[in-house]
């Protein structure tokens, strides 16, 4: 059973700071993670892989650092990692990532299962899984909870619901979206550290993965971030206190101020 | 900052993983595993995931081959969150030792690769009830009758008896030799006339099993020998020499943790309007601690590297100094925390009582505080005796 995971490198978000000149987050300084999220998704990768056999793969599109989350994908037992980057790649919203990362799946080719973290903790989209799914014209599930039974035909699997839990089956390959629930991710083992070490992370550029370049970067970019701002809490309004007929009447005055009656 | 002993990457990755076991499994459940006594069966999995179970096993044979150094940085680590549950691991050391040091290359291939990967424990078996800091005075026996020999006896007080898988075991092959007719045998778990008796309630270590190993008529197979017949005592001698840094460890690590709780509590704890550790009579305290278990870690770790060069042929006179020092400084430590947090310290909602009885333990196993003085002082006069020659 071959598994691709993909991954993203985020800022650790328990200390994200926003610059609030520019809207952007401030990245400089901040310890880059692997997406919490897709800790998860390598984990379910690794145990499958376990039981029976075959190889993962990760996967991650991103600047030349996102190798340093390979190199942790490895170290929690995967065992190739693949870093897409291209300067051209830079800039890309939802739907041209997920074409890239289409493209680069296209291009490892033979694969049963593609996992993905249910969503990012910097953009909380949850769009990139589904819609390389569709991309790769292949069934996707999200928010699975668990895996129930896996072979190389079909899955069964458990979505995680507000009220409860789907239970779906779906025929091979699939991209599922896993949620928290599905598992605890290990410790890091000596060995594996050691292997992330010596690991050689294969790099593909646009031209290696084929890509179309009018579908990827800004130019494949539908969606724009126009403004990111924090929004302005509304403080408390006016209180009015006393007996009933002293309230009636400062509301009845203050209205009437105010020009609404 | 820390104090800068050199480590080198592995050896700060070996702590890093330790570390992350420690905060993220054990912590949560370290008071649960004392009040109840019981084996920390979900934690030696996590050591065993992790790769800690085999530290100090070469490589060759499934190990991190990262040497008695290796052992002592996990299990200082583990300790300063619990000093119970890390027994597991570092009495499936002093119990695999004499296997490293003695076994035949058959012997090595057949048991080590299962106790690296954590899949087996191991214990040692040499205590009796009349025969502690004299294993001479045992009585535990091994007759050779053709292709076996037939052990007769009981050991106690063992730690991870009866929850281990391999046991070296010490008996006497030849009564009328004394010290020289004893010998040391490798007895799995399951075999008949092998059982386990009474599981001793103890003071601290209370997440570590600490059972008696009965043997009626038990029949190994003779290929189950370590050594040679009569090499016994000297097989035992050889692994406390390399095993009592792991004690040392232990020790080390719960004065650490103690430590940093009491730093962490006089901070915070506020009494005349300002917090405890502005008064000069905790400081003192503090400082005095601290350097006690900063000494105490450098007379360790350069024991430990010592042991690991393989330069000294015997080195039962430093691995004495640290766990004597290290034990020492470890009660006392844990003493004083309990005394910082003062009533608090005493109660059970807080985490330094359980380190003060887990202290205790590390001054009285694999030979007491006096058991280590007798070592050192016999190494003294007899270096001292060398040179006059």
């Amino acid at each position: 059973m071959n598994i691709i995971v993909c991954i993203k490198q985020v800022p650790n978000a328990t200390n994200v700071q926003i610059d609030d000149e520019t809207g952007r987050l401030k990245r400089d300084g901040v310890e880059a993670i692997i997406n919490p999220y897709d800790e998860y998704a390598i984990e379910e990768g690794v145990r499958i892989k376990e039981k029976l056999g075959g190889k993962v793969i990760v996967v991650t599109m991103g600047p030349p650092q996102a190798e340093n989350a390979l190199r942790e994908a490895i170290a929690r037992g995967a065992d190739e990692a693949i870093l897409v980057s291209d300067k051209a790649f830079s800039g890309a919203d939802t739907l041209a990532t997920s074409y890239t990362l289409f493209c680069a799946i296209k291009t490892i080719g033979n694969y049963d299962i593609v996992i993905c973290g249910k969503q990012a903790s910097d953009g909380d989209t949850a769009q990139v899984g589904p819609e390389t799914a569709e991309m790769l014209n292949i069934p996707h599930i999200s928010y699975v909870k668990k895996i129930e039974t896996i072979d190389d035909k079909s899955i069964r699997v458990e979505r995680m619901m507000e009220d409860g839990y789907d239970l779906i089956e779906s025929s091979v390959p699939v991209l599922l979206t896993v949620v928290k629930e599905i598992n605890t991710p290990r410790v890091i083992s000596l060995k594996g550290k050691m292997a992330a070490r010596k690991a050689i992370i294969k790099t593909f550029d646009a031209k290696d993965i084929g890509a179309d370049v009018r579908k990827i970067g800004p130019n494949g970019s539908p969606t724009q971030v126009v403004k990111i701002f924090t929004p302005v809490y509304r403080t408390g309004g006016e209180k009015f206190v006393g007996q009933p007929h002293e309230i009636a009447a400062a509301l009845v005055k203050k209205l009437s101020d105010i020009g609404v009656i | 900052m820390a104090m800068d002993y050199m480590l080198s990457e592995e050896e700060r990755i070996m702590i890093e993983t330790a570390r992350t076991i420690a905060v993220e499994k054990i912590k949560p459940v370290r008071e649960q595993y004392d009040e109840k006594e019981e084996f920390p069966w979900d934690i030696v999995k996590e050591f065993a995931q992790a790769d800690l179970c085999g530290v100090y096993i070469p490589e060759e044979y499934g190990g991190f081959g990262k040497g008695i150094m290796g052992l002592v940085l996990v299990v200082e680590e583990l300790c300063k969150i619990d000093g119970a549950i890390a027994l597991s691991l570092a009495a499936t050391a002093l119990g695999t030792l004499p296997i490293l040091v003695a076994g035949s290359e058959e012997q090595k291939k057949k048991y080590l690769p299962d106790i690296a990967s954590g899949k087996k424990l191991a214990a040692f078996g040499l205590t009796e009830a009349n025969a502690g800091s004299d294993a001479t005075g045992m009585t535990t026996t091994a007759v050779k009758e053709g292709d076996y020999y037939v052990l007769n006896g009981t050991k106690c007080f063992i730690t991870n008896g009866g929850d281990a898988e391999t046991y070296t075991i010490f008996a006497k092959t030849n009564p009328q030799r004394g010290a020289r007719g004893i010998s040391c045998f490798i007895v799995e778990k399951g075999i008949s006339g092998f059982e386990f008796g009474k599981k001793e309630k103890k003071m601290g270590i209370r997440a570590s099993s600490t059972r008696e190993l009965i043997f009626n008529n038990c029949k190994i197979g003779k290929d189950q020998l370590l050594g040679k017949e009569g090499h016994g005592l000297m097989i035992a001698q050889t692994t406390l020499d390399n095993s009592r840094p792991g004690v040392a460890a232990q020790a080390l690590g719960i004065a650490a943790g103690a430590l940093e709780e009491a730093v962490d509590y006089a901070r915070k704890r506020v009494q005349f309007g300002q917090p405890i550790a502005s008064f000069q009579g905790i400081q003192h305290m503090l400082a005095e601690m601290a350097t006690e278990v900063e000494a105490a870690r450098a007379l360790l770790y350069a024991s430990a590297r010592m042991i690991d060069s393989g330069t000294v042929k015997r080195t039962s006179k430093e691995s004495a100094m640290a766990k004597l020092f290290c034990s020492e400084v470890a009660m006392k430590v844990t003493t004083n925390a309990v005394q910082i947090f003062g009533g608090y310290g005493y109660s059970r909602e807080y985490p330094v009582e359980k380190m003060m009885r887990d202290a205790k333990i590390t001054t009285l196993y694999e030979g007491t505080s006096q058991i280590q003085k007798n070592e050192i002082a016999l190494n003294l006069i007899k270096e001292s005796a060398a040179k006059s020659k």
